[in-house]
């Protein structure tokens, strides 16, 4: 069977609200909306307006809520329509959720997620059209996932919520709606992911290539094209960027040799550029090449389609940086 | 009741609301509590200061000595399961929901005995089992967190409130508005206790506010504003809040205060305001006095008091020494605590190699 992404999300939500009472759900347009994206439809009908709760646009102000409420025993899963928005509510998720177990020694923890689409979607331009993943990870006390597909979305929701920490959920507008294959173990009410480990989602022996939510899917088609050339990729999900699954990237380096990461986000402080400097810090003498990075360009997203496709990483730009090395 | 002093305070100034009465009943032996309680967090202080300048203590400290009738006011009106929630200048919200004097001074020493074993600092102390919420450092974050902690006692269908501080200066930010708003929504049953010291560090009220009327500033909410200088009003006024709010949701209380020290321990506290108004706070306002004049004049023996301030004084240097002789916290305590479930995941120290597994360990056992 297939599920698309937003329901692999809507399911998990739903199996988790009934799972536990502490759970709900808060955010703009979640409840009668039924959604901005349709990740929580149906759920206020069921489960009711104080575990559905439609809030006003004020990020700072319910973040800041969930967050307190989080201390004080709920478990919100906080949305935020796009992750453009949180940085109206930054203070709230970095200095509030993020570091009170630390500095209160361990005694108030914060169980919460806070979720929304991440990244570039289409024709929304500068504003609405930022990946978040470089930002959250470098945070202690922040777990950040992003998942690709529906299994990753199910199985890593599932894991969020039930998690005692602030985790971070990276979605992507563009792959809600995008259909994939889902096992029977996927459906089942307790499919939980761990946290903190890749998925390698195809076996090459000549380069890894490394990434995370839509550009798994850009790195899988690029490795079928150059499969035909005779370069067999290896193709890691990484599913969560904080913490990040070294031990998984080294084991393919190993194998490989050669390695080319992957992402929307902007080049500067990267995702790529960490995996790139824990690289040459873990496994110097496996390299036979410059871990390469192919990013979004370092530009404000600009409007028109042209543009737009320019400054974001394209199939060929993964075929084109691996045959570079291969 | 036999015993039952009746005291009338100054009336309190109203916003969308009746005013309550403004004859307090109380005891001797209240007072005496009060008396106690607000020489204890006041000689607290006091010792704090000294020991900041004798360098035991490093980095920002904010006092409340002057402000100790509003939070004595308010426990003497709540129970421990009601919740607070306050700004970074917290060290009497420790002592108030439990903590002793010396895990406080041995906080701001930086010692393993330490109310958050060196890790929070003066800024960053909780009691979870106390419902105290922190210590919180940046201006004006508490406010939402507080709606949040309400928010969470109503889910859960508690008859309880959260006491909701901050001062002034945080009375301008915008999300304390948008938290009073979403608490209006839902009637959460939150207090925002605004402390008026009348000084956002060195920007005196009127600087910072168009209105400083801040009970009137929730606007939809209804406000109450308090002579935060008498412990007696606060009381009062406190338990009236509390009825409303798990009534009708939230409520503002103004509470009118002022603070002897600076801001913090870098401000002196005299390029914005002058020593003839500190003086005439001090003279004619100061809560324990205050306090002391009430219990001299129902009988109490001046020599009893005395005993009280000896016996004050004697905790809180015997505190003082002890958190001197604390131990600093060994070094893998850099480790601890960073997430509860840590999943075995390694983080790095300052050189490349230096991989770590964070534990959770909330006793300090390991």
């Amino acid at each position: 069977t297939e599920m698309t992404v937003r329901d692999a999300i809507n399911s998990a939500l739903d199996e988790e609200l009934a799972r536990d009472d502490k759970v709900y759900v808060l955010g703009e347009e979640v409840g009668e909306y039924q959604g901005a994206y349709k990740i929580t439809r149906g759920l206020l009908q069921k489960y009711g307006p104080d575990r559905v709760k439609d809030t006003p646009i004020t990020e700072a102000g319910f973040t800041g809520i969930a967050v307190g409420s989080a201390f004080a025993g709920l478990k919100p899963v906080c949305e935020f329509m796009t992750w453009n928005f949180a940085l109206q509510a930054l203070d709230q998720i970095i200095n509030s959720a993020a570091k009170t177990l630390y500095m209160s020694a361990g005694q108030i923890n914060c169980p919460i997620v806070f979720r929304g689409p991440n990244g570039a979607a289409a024709g929304v331009a500068a504003q609405h059209s930022q990946c978040f993943a470089a930002w959250y990870s470098s945070v202690p006390g922040l777990k950040v996932l992003a998942p690709y597909d529906s299994e990753d979305a199910r199985g890593l929701m599932k894991a969020a919520i039930r998690d005692p920490d602030p985790v971070i959920f990276l979605e992507n507008e563009i792959l809600y709606g995008q259909a994939f294959p889902v096992t029977p173990e996927v459906l089942d009410k307790d499919f939980v992911l761990p946290i903190g480990k890749a998925k390698v989602m195809r076996e090459g022996k000549h380069v890894t290539l490394v990434s995370f939510s839509k550009m798994v899917g850009y790195c899988l088609k690029a490795a079928s094209a150059l499969a035909r050339d005779g370069v067999e990729c290896e193709v890691i999900n990484l599913r969560s960027i904080k913490p990040l699954d070294k031990d998984c990237l080294v084991a393919s380096l190993k194998k490989t040799h050669k390695m080319v990461v992957v992402e929307e986000g902007w080049p500067q402080s990267g995702v790529g550029s960490e995996i790139a400097a824990l690289m040459q810090e873990l496994a110097f003498d496996e390299l036979d090449a410059p871990v390469l990075r192919v990013t979004g360009a370092e530009v404000p997203m600009p409007y028109a389609a042209n543009l737009e496709a320019a400054a974001l990483p394209q199939v060929d730009d993964i075929v084109k940086a691996v045959k570079s090395i291969a | 009741a036999p015993g039952t002093i009746k005291v009338e305070v100054m009336p309190y100034k109203m916003h969308r609301l009746d005013a309550p009465s403004n004859v307090v009943e109380t005891s001797v032996e209240e007072l005496k509590t009060f008396y106690h309680t607000m020489y204890r967090m006041r000689r607290m202080e006091i010792a704090a200061d000294m020991m900041y300048k004798a360098k035991f203590i490093r980095g920002f400290c904010h006092l409340y000595d002057g402000q100790e009738a509003v939070l004595t006011g308010i426990e003497a009106a709540i129970t421990k399961k009601d919740s607070i929630i306050t700004s970074y200048r917290d060290h009497c919200q420790h002592i108030s929901r439990g903590g002793s004097i010396f895990s406080l001074m041995a906080e701001l020493m930086g010692k393993a005995e330490g109310a958050t074993r060196g890790l929070g600092g003066s800024m960053h102390i909780y009691n979870k089992k106390g419902h105290f919420y922190g210590g919180n450092g940046i201006v004006g974050a508490q406010i939402p967190l507080g709606a949040g902690i309400a928010l969470a006692h109503k889910y859960r269908g508690e008859p309880n409130v959260c006491i909701t501080m901050y001062g002034d200066g945080a009375a301008n930010q915008g999300q304390k508005y948008e938290a009073l708003n979403m608490a209006g929504l839902w009637n959460l049953p939150c207090i925002f206790v605004c402390e008026n010291n009348h000084y956002g560090m060195g920007t005196a009220e009127w600087r910072a506010a168009k209105s400083p009327l801040y009970y009137t500033r929730g606007d939809y909410i209804p406000g109450i504003k308090v002579d935060g200088m008498d412990v007696l009003a606060v009381k009062n006024a406190v338990a009236f809040a509390k009825a409303y709010a798990l009534a009708n949701g939230p409520i503002v209380m103004e509470m009118d205060t002022y603070r002897y020290h600076g801001h913090s321990m870098s401000d002196p506290g005299s390029t914005y305001r002058t020593r003839d108004e500190i003086n005439a706070m001090r003279t004619e306002r100061d809560p324990i006095e205050r306090v002391k004049k009430l219990l001299l004049a129902n009988g109490v023996d001046a020599a009893e008091l005395k005993k009280i301030d000896k016996e004050v004084k004697a905790e809180v240097d015997g505190a003082v020494e002890a958190a001197k002789a604390g131990t600093i916290p060994p070094d893998h305590w850099l480790w601890k605590n960073m997430y509860m479930a840590p999943l075995g995941a390694e983080v790095r120290g300052v050189l490349p190699g230096v991989y770590k597994s964070p534990d959770f360990d909330p006793e300090y056992k390991n």
